[in-house]
Order: C-alpha cells, then structure tokens, then sequence
C-alpha cells in the first residue's frame, strides 16, 4: 500500500459548479479547483467556511469521486441539523460559489487498483462515501480487482449512489452489491433487512474468490465499532481492517 | 475570504481564549483510530520502557496502578477540529515512570508504543515536568477501549492524534523518528495554537 506523507497543500479557492441531491439527507456538491488537484481514492479535504466577522469554520469531508473523473471534486455531504457547516451547504450554498478547500488529506484510508485485493467495504450511512471513489476508482480502471460493499442504510431511500451501486453491480465484472437495511425489508434477494453481523461479513466474503487483502470500514462510531467487531468475529484479521469513524 | 451567506455560531466569548485556531467546541467525546478497536485486558496488559530496542523497565497492571496517581483536568484537541473542555483523566506521570525505572531520559526524543502497532513521537521534554501522563482513568472511571483503555499516554497541549490508545511502551529514540500519522501525512510536532495539523505547516 502506498502510504507516503502527503504533499504539503495549501489553501485554495473552489467554486460550487453543480449541486446534485442524492436522498434525502445527501446532498453532493461538485467543486471546481482553481489549481490541478490529485488525489487518491479514500482521500479527505478540509472546507473552510469564512464569516464576514472573521470567524472560521472548517470541517473534513470525503471524496466521493474517483481520482479520474476529471475537473470537480464531488463531496456528498449529510446534513447534521445541529450543525454548524452542513447546514450551510444544505440551505445557502448555491452554484457558483466558492469556499475554500484543503486537500487532499490522508494517507492510510486509501486505495488504489495497484495495491490489489479482493477490497471488502463496509459502509454506514454517508460512511459509503470514501468507498465510493474506491468503487467508482476500481470501475474507471476496468479493474479486475473483485470487490465487495456491504452497505448498510436505514431505509431503501437513503441508499446514497442507489442507482449507480445497482448498475455497477449488474455489469457482473468481480464488484458485488449487499444492502443491509436496518428500518426496511430488503428488496433484492441477497440483501438484508438487519444490522451487519459476524454471519452477514462470512456470507458477504463468500462472494469474493478468496479472503479479503483490504477491508474498509468507514460510518458512525457506533456502526465502525459493531463492523469491525463483526469482521473480526468472521475470521478477518484485525491488521487488515482500516476504519474511518465519525460522531461520538 | 469571506463566504457568501455565512455567519457560523461562534462560542461564547469566555472560552474564546481557550480555543485553538480552526477548532470548535465539542460537547460530546468523539471517536478516531485506524483500525478496530483493539480488547486489551488488563490481566495480558503490560508497559515497556525501552532505550532503542532495549528495555529498560516492564511493568504489569498492577505493579503499574501501585505507582503514584495523579489527576489532570485538561482542554484537548483533535485534529480534526474538534476541542473538548475539562476532560479529567487519573494516571500516572511520565515523571514518576521515569523515577520508579530509576532514569533520567537518555535521549531527547521519545515514540509511543501501541498494542495495534501504532506510534507516535513526541520529545521527551513535551512529556516530562508533569507536561503528560500514561492515563488509566477519565472521569473517575477506567478508560474504555474506545478511548484507548485500559491505559493511554495524554499529551493534552499537542493535536490529540499524539495521545496514543492502548498505549503498552515509551522507546527513547536517538532522533525524531515519525509515527504512524506523522508518516501519513500530519505535522511531525502539532501544537494546535500553531494550527500544526499537516506535513509542511510552519
């Protein structure tokens, strides 16, 4: 894996260019660098929010996008009603205009087809975001990498990249779909209608042709802790498994 | 610059002062690591003090929680932008590890040791003259795994990712050697009143 020290980058100017809503708590917001900006899949940026009085806010947010999607950086953002930056974007922020981004950031929740697999990802939530670019990362390489997503969501609706998930996983090229709805039934035949397990992780790692050499976990605390545990618990060992947690 | 149509929530102007540049004030007490969340027990615990790769001192978890106890209610600082208030922590100072081992530092830097390979560095100065502890309790009560329990260093005036969980060794090191983040991408040192979150910050 490459975990070199990341580049030193300084602050710079992006402007807002498309604002797509992904559920109902999701909304995507595509930013357009002033200067190149490369970047690897599982990468973070810092936003940072100016107030005319001077105060500043800034927070991390995930890429979404794959490293070769070419001029925006899409960042889908999950609106924290007690918050003091997603609202911002949710109800203000318009196309056009422009914060300022640090990045990229994080050199240990990444992954690139040149580190091979099989990848299993676990996802919470707006968690699936930095799985995301893995997943979108691995479909514009064409790579041969087999990958697993265990994705879990309150509801059918809140599946953030619903549509694009399903597409991905019918081109039946080694990447593999598995919805764990915890408030809904399940919908397609291999999907769950419960929180992830230690037996839901054994059933999901049978659809890859050998034990992972990568497994993602990336949500709340609360559903990195019950994730990973569950991961341990179906035989995965605890070196190979990298978390990225949010909330308290 | 100044972003169209925000105002941000600004703390209240009393505690402006104790916080950090970029940071905002968290009420609850998030949660960060790399990878799962490793079950130490207290019964397989033990802490290593090593010169290089030689040890100098081991002690188990009792003979550790027999040395002397010490309280440290301190502001702390994540990187990731959040700063909590008044976090009481009980434990033992590097000071009166380094006495019961019956040292002086031997070198001026220092890397924490985790029971998940993880590392950080710190200099030893940043860790003596009751500047950091081996924590054992937080708010009176043992640490949880989540937070690092059973023990974990607090460095409370540098960025937090310094404070290392499930701590199980000090190694004295010749030179400032980067630990797990400091190799990924964050300062080498991370004061947060200097804003030092990422490689090449001043």
């Amino acid at each position: 894996m490459s975990d070199g020290p990341a580049a030193q980058s300084p602050w710079q100017t992006v402007t807002i260019a498309r604002i797509e809503k992904r559920t109902p708590r999701v909304t995507s917001f595509f930013l357009q660098p002033s200067r190149p900006f490369a970047y690897r899949a599982g990468q973070h940026v810092d936003v940072r929010l100016t107030a005319p009085d001077g105060y500043q806010a800034r927070r991390s947010y995930s890429i979404a996008s794959a490293p070769e999607a070419g001029e925006t950086i899409e960042l889908a953002i999950e609106r924290l009603d007690d918050g003091e930056v997603s609202p911002f974007f949710h109800d203000i922020a318009a196309v056009g205009d422009e914060v300022e981004l640090r990045g990229p950031l994080g050199g240990h929740f990444v992954w690139s087809d040149s580190d091979g697999g099989p990848l299993l990802l676990v996802g919470g939530g707006s968690g699936v975001v930095p799985l995301m670019a893995m997943i979108r990362h691995r479909a514009a390489r064409r790579s041969a990498v087999p990958a697993a997503l265990v994705f879990s969501a309150r509801v059918w609706d809140e599946v953030i990249f619903r549509d694009e998930l399903i597409d991905l996983h019918n081109r039946r090229d080694g990447f593999d779909l598995v919805l764990a709805l915890t408030r809904e039934p399940a919908r397609r035949p291999a999907d769950y209608s419960r929180r992830v397990d230690a037996a839901m992780m054994e059933q999901s790692m049978l659809r890859l042709p050998a034990p992972p050499r990568f497994a993602f976990v990336c949500g709340s605390n609360a559903f990195v802790s019950a994730a990973a545990q569950a991961l341990i618990d179906a035989g995965v060992p605890a070196g190979l498994i990298r978390t990225e947690r949010y909330g308290v | 610059m100044v972003t169209r149509g925000f105002s941000g929530r600004k703390p209240p102007t009393d505690t402006d002062a104790r916080i950090p540049p970029g940071q905002y004030l968290e009420q609850g007490f998030p949660v960060l690591s790399a990878g799962p969340t490793p079950r130490v027990r207290t019964e397989d615990w033990s802490f290593t003090l090593k010169h290089g790769p030689r040890p100098i001192k081991t002690w188990n978890w009792t003979e550790f929680n027999a040395l002397p106890l010490t309280k440290m209610t301190r502001d702390i600082h994540c990187v990731t932008a959040w700063t909590k208030f008044d976090t009481a922590w009980q434990g033992v100072l590097v000071d009166d590890i380094l006495a019961d081992a019956g040292i002086e530092p031997p070198t001026a830097f220092t890397l924490a040791l985790s029971f998940d390979g993880y590392t950080t560095n710190v200099p030893t100065q940043d860790l003596t003259a009751g500047k950091a502890m081996v924590a054992l309790l937080y708010e009176g009560k043992p640490i949880t795994p989540d937070h690092g329990g059973p023990a974990r260093l607090l460095v409370p005036h540098l960025y937090f990712w310094k404070s290392a969980k499930w701590l199980n060794g000090l190694q004295f090191t010749e030179r400032d050697e980067p630990g797990f983040w400091e190799l990924r991408g964050y300062h080498i040192y991370g004061d947060p009143w200097r804003e030092q979150r990422y490689t090449g910050d001043p």
